[in-house]
């Protein structure tokens, strides 16, 4: 498993510095941020592979009003909810927006390390379709090289 | 305090329902009483005042009859004639063997100066003078007179009847001595019944004839007749209703003499007697019968009021138990969520120092070994800290129960399995008793093992912290009409009876600290609530306890 680009995104900044930095150490190529405006900033300008997105976060755009957005910006990224307390209905609406999965603070990190290998696991299996669709797309039209944007 | 309200409410309700009763039922038993009394009253005092106008016509044509007798005698005979004994004697004994009971006792001739100058009878009273007599006067202007009874020369009652007539410009009398007895007999002939009475006095109140009880002849009587109006019958009564006496009244002879008829009620009114008695009687009954019938339903109406009200405490109860538990819930909730988002700061910088320790610099240090350890303990108390809010968290988890197709009795053996390892670890006996052919019914698989797992495994903690080498736990499901039983009975050492109600509350616990959270039993009752049924616990300390879990029988759908 190569590394991956991680993007974490809470507004407590002390677990989310302490996250980047954990998984930085694991050489893992993680960004933190603290709101969704600062995350949806980003990924327009990078790909990330998995973001892990704090459900509530006080003031600014919520997590769901943030994934629907980074659904839309990168829709194959992978997103796994945090969340602090019960809402599992919270959870579940995100499941359906497109969620990875969910995890319940405070979580173990061997978990977190888990449900993210999952996560990059089923982007790189989609992310090897496309690419073997276009591979067959090219074999057969190969002048097609010069219409990609 | 609550015994004396249903007590009050009991006498309340029976002294005004009584009231309401008995008021109208003695109102109704006395009017129609009275009214009865009354009408009965009138038939006697109409009855007695027939009898007494009719009596006095019969009396009046007696005296009428032997005045005109007279009359024709004196009419039709000259006094020359009837001065002669012997012609006088002759008429006598005509009249009285032709006029059979006229009750003629003599007669005599009498002539101006007073003097009977002739006399038939059986006395000798010729030669005597009348002149001095009052009635001799009235008899003269009058022309004919009939006296009161009196004794005269004779010593006996008797009235006499004299008609005058003209002879030759000169006056003369005849008289004529009228049987009392006679005349008695007919005024007795007015008397009825046992008590009724019939007789005669003059205007001063003398009784003119023998009255049937007290009084004589001649004697006065208690009656004042100046009450009776002249040339009327009338009716006086004595006494009150129940014993009174009836007087009718008919005046006779000019109004000199008064008929009386009596009836004593005393003795006439036994019918009304008796009628009032049963009456009484009846009334009486329907006393008995509406005091007996209050009381019943008096007590019968309290009961069932006693027991709704018991109900209804108990409803609230169970209200008040939800109510506690949602608040509660809400409220562990929200410190759940306040404290995860600490903890997950002091997890990760556990496992952020933990990280670091792995450089070669940290393991250098002489105190490696007491910072591993430090972080070991600070994970492993975030970890014991997260177990608890996570509990807290899914203790209010509002998550949709499913509708699965259930078998509870499969249910119950997959639950069995899993626990059976640690029952046999605990030397416990689980005892299935399952009813066969249980419906399907429409409930959340995964809860009803959660449910059943925390009970099961409750039971046997409890049997295991009791340190018993016995132990049982008993399983048992059955129908009971549209909801499906299952008891979980133990013969651990039982729940006091102060710890009973609280079983239910969150974070209440009997376990040693960090063993039990507190929100087992919790978790178990929303989520039996939630599916619509109901969960009891009952126990009796050293005996063991059984908690009853009830489900509704709901038919999955047709898919």
């Amino acid at each position: 498993m190569d590394t991956f680009r991680i993007l974490v995104i809470d507004d407590e900044v002390d677990f989310l510095d302490t996250i980047v930095n954990r998984l930085k150490k694991r050489k893992l190529n993680t960004i933190g941020v603290t709101s969704g405006e600062a995350a949806l900033e980003l990924m327009k300008e990078q790909l990330f592979d998995v973001a892990l997105l704090d459900v509530k976060m006080p003031g600014g755009m919520d997590g769901i009003e943030t994934l629907r957005e980074i659904k839309r910006i990168q829709p194959l990224a992978e997103v796994i909810l945090l969340t602090g307390h019960a809402s599992v209905e919270t959870s579940i609406e995100g499941m359906k927006l497109g969620a990875f999965d969910y995890l319940l603070k405070p979580m173990k990190f061997e978990e977190l390390l888990q449900k993210m290998a999952a996560a990059f696991e089923k982007k790189s299996a989609h992310d090897k379709k496309i690419r073997d669709a276009k591979i067959r797309e090219l074999t057969r039209y190969p002048s097609r090289v010069f219409e990609q944007d | 305090m609550k015994k004396t309200l249903y007590r009050n409410l009991r006498r309340k309700i029976i002294l005004a329902t009584l009231a309401v009763a008995l008021f109208p039922l003695i109102l109704l038993g006395e009017t129609i009483y009275y009214q009865f009394a009354r009408v009965y009253t009138e038939k006697i005092e109409d009855q007695i005042k027939y009898r007494a106008e009719a009596a006095g016509n019969a009396l009046e044509i007696f005296l009428k009859e032997r005045t005109a007798i007279l009359t024709t005698i004196v009419d039709t005979h000259t006094v020359e004639d009837l001065k002669q004994p012997a012609h006088l004697s002759h008429a006598f004994s005509v009249l009285n063997r032709r006029g059979d009971g006229l009750g003629l006792v003599d007669m005599g001739v009498i002539d101006e100066t007073g003097q009977q100058v002739a006399y038939a009878g059986p006395y000798h009273l010729k030669g005597v003078n009348y002149f001095q007599q009052p009635w001799f006067n009235e008899v003269v202007t009058k022309g004919h007179y009939i006296s009161d009874v009196f004794l005269g020369y004779r010593q006996t009652p008797h009235f006499i009847i004299a008609v005058r007539a003209l002879d030759n410009g000169h006056n003369w009398i005849l008289r004529a001595t009228i049987d009392s007895d006679i005349f008695n007999q007919l005024v007795r002939t007015a008397q009825t019944g046992r008590s009724g009475d019939a007789y005669i006095i003059n205007q001063a109140g003398i009784y003119q004839t023998q009255p049937r009880f007290d009084g004589a002849i001649l004697g006065q009587s208690p009656l004042d007749p100046n009450r009776f109006a002249k040339g009327a019958t009338c009716i006086e009564t004595r006494g009150e209703s129940a014993t009174a006496a009836y007087y009718a009244g008919a005046w006779l002879k000019n109004n000199e003499w008064l008929l009386i008829i009596s009836q004593d009620s005393r003795m006439e009114n036994s019918d009304l007697t008796g009628t009032r008695q049963t009456e009484i009687l009846i009334i009486a009954l329907g006393f008995v019968a509406i005091i007996f019938t209050t009381l019943l339903t008096t007590q019968a109406t309290v009961k069932r009021l006693q027991r709704v009200d018991a109900e209804l405490n108990q409803a609230n109860a169970q209200l008040m138990q939800s109510d506690k538990l949602a608040a509660l819930g809400k409220m562990a909730a929200g410190i759940a969520h306040e404290i995860n988002n600490p903890l997950a700061v002091i997890g990760e910088k556990a496992g952020w120092m933990q990280d670091l320790l792995e450089d070669e610099a940290f393991k250098n240090s002489p105190n490696f070994q007491e910072y591993q350890e430090a972080i070991d303990k600070i994970e492993q108390h975030v970890e014991r800290a997260r177990k608890i809010t996570h509990n807290m968290l899914g203790f209010t988890r509002r998550m949709e129960p499913r509708q699965d197709d259930v078998d509870i009795n499969a249910i119950l053996m997959q639950t069995l399995e899993l626990l059976g390892h640690q029952a046999r670890l605990n030397e416990i006996e689980l005892q299935p008793d399952l009813a066969p052919q249980l419906p399907i019914i429409a409930s959340d698989q995964s809860q009803l093992q959660q449910v059943f797992l925390n009970l099961i495994g409750n039971a046997m903690d409890a049997i295991s912290a009791a340190g018993r080498r016995d132990g049982c736990i008993r399983i048992t499901t059955r129908r009971q009409d549209d909801q499906l039983c299952i008891e979980v009975h133990d013969n651990g050492p039982g729940i006091a009876k102060e710890h009973l109600r609280r079983v239910f509350d969150p974070f209440f616990t009997t376990k040693a600290t960090g063993k039990g959270t507190g929100l087992g039993l919790s978790i178990t009752h929303g989520i039996i609530e939630k599916l619509g049924g109901s969960i009891t616990a009952a126990s009796r300390p050293g005996q063991g306890t059984t908690f009853s879990v009830k489900l509704p029988v709901i038919v999955p759908d047709k898919k």
